[in-house]
């Protein structure tokens, strides 16, 4: 593992909590590893376990799922089918041989965005010493000419 | 062919500062499909938006991406633009390089390649955006007010007085609620029915107000705009249109001993009885559990009673009825918690022991002793008398962690009234703290220590017990550190306010959140505090939290406005951000019906052109889909999308990061 190593890390958040949240802390002016890319989304019931592969596929090093604290979900339970997919998708992570710390999932409101920057700080931190995520890059070829995505 | 527009905005300095524009200017000109990308200072001020509305239509673009602020702040604001460029303004996304990248971070080149990959990854969205249209969804313009106490009372006057209709529904048998069990209210002493039996009035009278008693709300189905709601008219067995209200029944009821719930049981009732005198309507209800003919299939009286024909029906039934709404606002109140679960203080157990609602009907002119306070054991006028405040609230043993709000306002009043009644009284308070925030509250609190001649003495009582026929009260005054032992005549508890029984059973019905008490939520306690998270409904009083009648009044005028508000519109219009769902492919499953948390989707039949039937679907009511897309990842055959967030555009989104 080189020393410049720099993660990417994708992360799918719901428009109501996590990104209001990492709006706060943008307007707290609090800083943070400049290596997330936010993909903005309604709600965490929107994200398929889909993106998340595809975003690994893409290169990220680790991905970030986060959104509403369980009981304050914008759309009532979104949140909760997001966690029951997560409980499933483990299992799907563990098949393909994704290692599960690849994978981070949060709860973070539009009030906390001091947690949103802890977070990740934490997240690139850990990425960092697991290393760069490549078994899916050499695979990307193969996987391309089959996807119709 | 995608001609896109990307527009980089410097924010002043607090993007430009971290961000290279020119770099990311110049990089993303290079990127595939876009035709245009430029700089500005401020792109929403006016020449700024000027420069992007000319570029649309000089390039004839077909998507623009804004990359400065959170789409938050100022999305609407370019979709506006977009539009009068003729462009539509869906066909728009912001790519937030301030709160997200400029902001939290300080390295140049760093923050310069994020902002690049941000903007890129939109511009590979936007490509794929779709033109959308505002949903319009039309409107019933009559409103229903569940719950008739003064939060309802209100808001279905004022409603009414705005020029629309309001059913006004309430399960006892008049309107009123707890406010006309009140003898005085604070802090002005002015007597509770004669200020508010005149609104009654006003609302059985109202043109525009149609007031169902003795009725209850048995389902709510539909969306803002368009419920339909179905209301239980329980059997009153007395024709609301024939009776006069003259009350003879009543007079000749043989059944005269049951304890009278308006009274809090101080006072008795006929089994045919109005709650109380001045109910509205003043028709009677025949108590079907208590009345001698339903018990034994003999009586008859007040029907022999009864000048006018057919008017007392022993066969009425429970009818329903379904109304189309637009908007709910519910005002369901509240109730006292049940003080058994103190058992150490004995109510119960000890007549003399009463709650502070008993006291309200006890110090009120048209009380079971007609506004002379008297002890419930013998009818003596009590010498001394114990208030206990926080009797149940702010006790997490007991289930109740909040502040009922009204208590320190009305012991006051109490002991004032009992004051005025009878001077050489004597009254203790025991209480915990004095919160008494509110216009004139805290004058009346100090009224009735320094005029009236309460005693107050902080702390908490850990029993009562009877000696020689006076109630012992033994607590501790926590200010001199010593135990207290106080000889009572009656005790008086400040008993913790609850919501309902069935408030969390009428929230489902309804469809709105509730607290771990069961008081309701509002969509945010300080900015949408009338709202529920179900748009369409609204809350009045102390159905959300412990009120008092002023901030009940006006959270009812505020929820009143909410619906004038979108009465005042011919359609609704909505963000287009809905599924739907591809006829084609549905396997119907219907896996996608149990993960809607709004039970927008239905079953629909495709039939052949003979209407036979092909194969059912599930279908999107797009008035009711508010656009989470939890069901578009439920989907097994991938036949949802979500407009707005489309499988496509989010794939693009994360292919160019």
């Amino acid at each position: 593992m080189s020393e410049s190593f720099e993660p990417k890390i994708v992360a799918f958040v719901c428009t109501y909590c996590t990104y209001a949240g990492a709006d706060l802390a943008g307007t707290s002016r609090l800083k943070y590893a400049p290596n997330v890319r936010i993909v903005r989304l309604p709600c965490t019931g929107r994200i398929s376990p889909m993106f998340i592969l595809k975003a690994l596929q893409k290169g990220a090093d680790s991905v970030l799922v986060s959104g509403c604290h369980p009981g304050d979900c914008h759309f009532a339970a979104g949140n909760y089918h997001a966690r029951r997919r997560w409980t499933v998708f483990r299992a799907l992570l563990a098949f393909t041989g994704i290692p599960e710390e690849r994978i981070h999932f949060s709860w973070v409101s539009a009030a906390e965005g001091a947690k949103f920057a802890d977070l990740i700080n934490d997240i690139t931190e850990k990425t960092r010493k697991i290393g760069p995520f490549t078994q899916y890059q050499e695979l990307q070829k193969v996987i391309e000419t089959q996807s119709s995505y | 062919m995608a001609k896109i527009g990307v527009f980089v905005c410097h924010c002043g300095e607090n993007i430009a500062s971290v961000v290279d524009t020119e770099r990311l200017v110049k990089e993303i000109s290079e990127h595939p499909g876009v035709a245009v990308a430029t700089e500005y200072k401020y792109f929403c001020s006016d020449p700024g938006q000027e420069t992007v509305k000319r570029a649309i239509r000089e390039n004839n673009l077909t998507g623009v991406v804004v990359s400065a602020c959170s789409p938050r702040m100022h999305e609407t604001t370019f979709r506006k633009a977009c539009a009068e460029a003729g462009l539509n303004p869906y066909m728009l996304e912001m790519a937030n390089i301030r709160e997200h990248c400029s902001w939290v971070h300080s390295d140049k080149e760093e923050a310069t390649d994020k902002a690049i990959e941000i903007t890129r990854s939109l511009v590979e969205k936007v490509k794929r955006n779709n033109n959308l249209k505002p949903i319009e969804v039309p409107i019933t313009r009559r409103a229903m007010v569940i719950g008739g106490g003064i939060a309802g009372i209100q808001a279905a006057l004022d409603i009414a007085g705005a020029g629309r209709e309001v059913v006004l529904v309430e399960r006892e048998p008049s309107i009123g609620g707890h406010m006309s069990q009140l003898s005085e209210t604070f802090p002005t002493l002015d007597c509770s029915q004669c200020i508010l039996t005149p609104r009654m009035v006003e609302a059985i009278q109202h043109p525009n107000i149609r007031v169902m008693t003795y009725s209850e709300v048995e389902s709510v189905d539909g969306y803002i705009g368009n419920f339909k709601v179905k209301v239980r008219k329980k059997a009153r067995y007395v024709d609301m249109d024939k009776c006069t209200g003259c009350g003879d029944c009543i007079q000749k009821c043989p059944v005269k001993k049951i304890p009278s719930e308006f009274e809090c049981g101080l006072g008795k009732r006929t089994a045919i009885y109005t709650p109380f005198a001045q109910a509205v309507p003043n028709v009677p209800v025949i108590d079907k559990d208590r009345c001698t003919y339903f018990k034994n299939g003999r009586c008859k009286i007040c029907e022999k009673t009864c000048q006018i024909e057919n008017c007392i029906d022993f066969e009425m039934q429970d009818t329903f009825e379904e109304i189309e709404i637009g908007a709910i606002v519910v005002a369901t109140g509240f109730q006292i918690q049940d003080t058994s679960i103190y058992g150490e203080y004995g109510l119960g157990k000890y007549k003399d022991v009463i709650t502070g609602l008993s006291f309200e009907r006890l110090a009120s002119a048209s009380g079971p002793t007609g506004g002379v306070i008297r002890r419930p054991s013998d009818g003596e006028i009590p010498d001394t008398i114990v208030f206990i405040q926080c009797a149940g609230s702010r006790d997490p043993s007991k289930g109740v962690k909040y502040c009922s709000k009204i208590c320190c306002m009305y012991t006051a009043k109490h002991a004032m009234l009992y004051a005025h009644k009878n001077h050489d009284g004597n009254s203790q308070i025991f209480y915990m703290d004095i919160r008494a925030a509110g216009k004139g509250y805290d004058e009346f609190t100090r009224r009735a220590i320094e005029e009236d001649g309460a005693e107050y003495l902080r702390g908490r009582v850990s029993k009562i017990y009877e000696e020689n026929g006076k109630l012992m009260v033994r607590g501790v005054d926590s200010l001199l550190g010593k135990p207290v032992e106080v000889a009572a005549d009656m005790v008086v508890l400040a008993t913790a306010i609850v919501p309902q029984p069935d408030a969390k059973e009428t929230a489902k019905k309804i469809g709105i959140g509730y607290d771990e008490y069961g008081f309701y939520n509002e969509a945010h306690l300080k900015l949408r505090p009338v709202e529920t998270a179900t748009a369409g409904i609204y809350l009045a009083g102390a159905c959300q939290s412990p009120k008092d009648i002023p901030d009940s009044v006006a959270q009812a005028s505020a929820a009143a406005a909410k619906v004038i508000g979108l009465f005042s519109r011919e359609l609704l219009e909505r963000e287009p951000v809905v599924a739907s769902i591809s006829d084609a492919t549905c396997a119907g499953c219907f896996g996608c019906q149990m993960a809607c948390p709004y039970n927008a989707i239905d079953v629909r039949d495709i039939n052949d052109r003979n209407g036979n039937l092909i194969k059912q679907v599930a279908d999107v009511n797009p008035g009711l889909c508010q656009g989470c897309g939890t069901c578009v990842t439920f989907c097994r055959s991938n036949s949802i999308d979500l407009a707005g967030f489309t499988e496509k555009q989010i794939f693009a989104e994360v292919m160019a990061l």
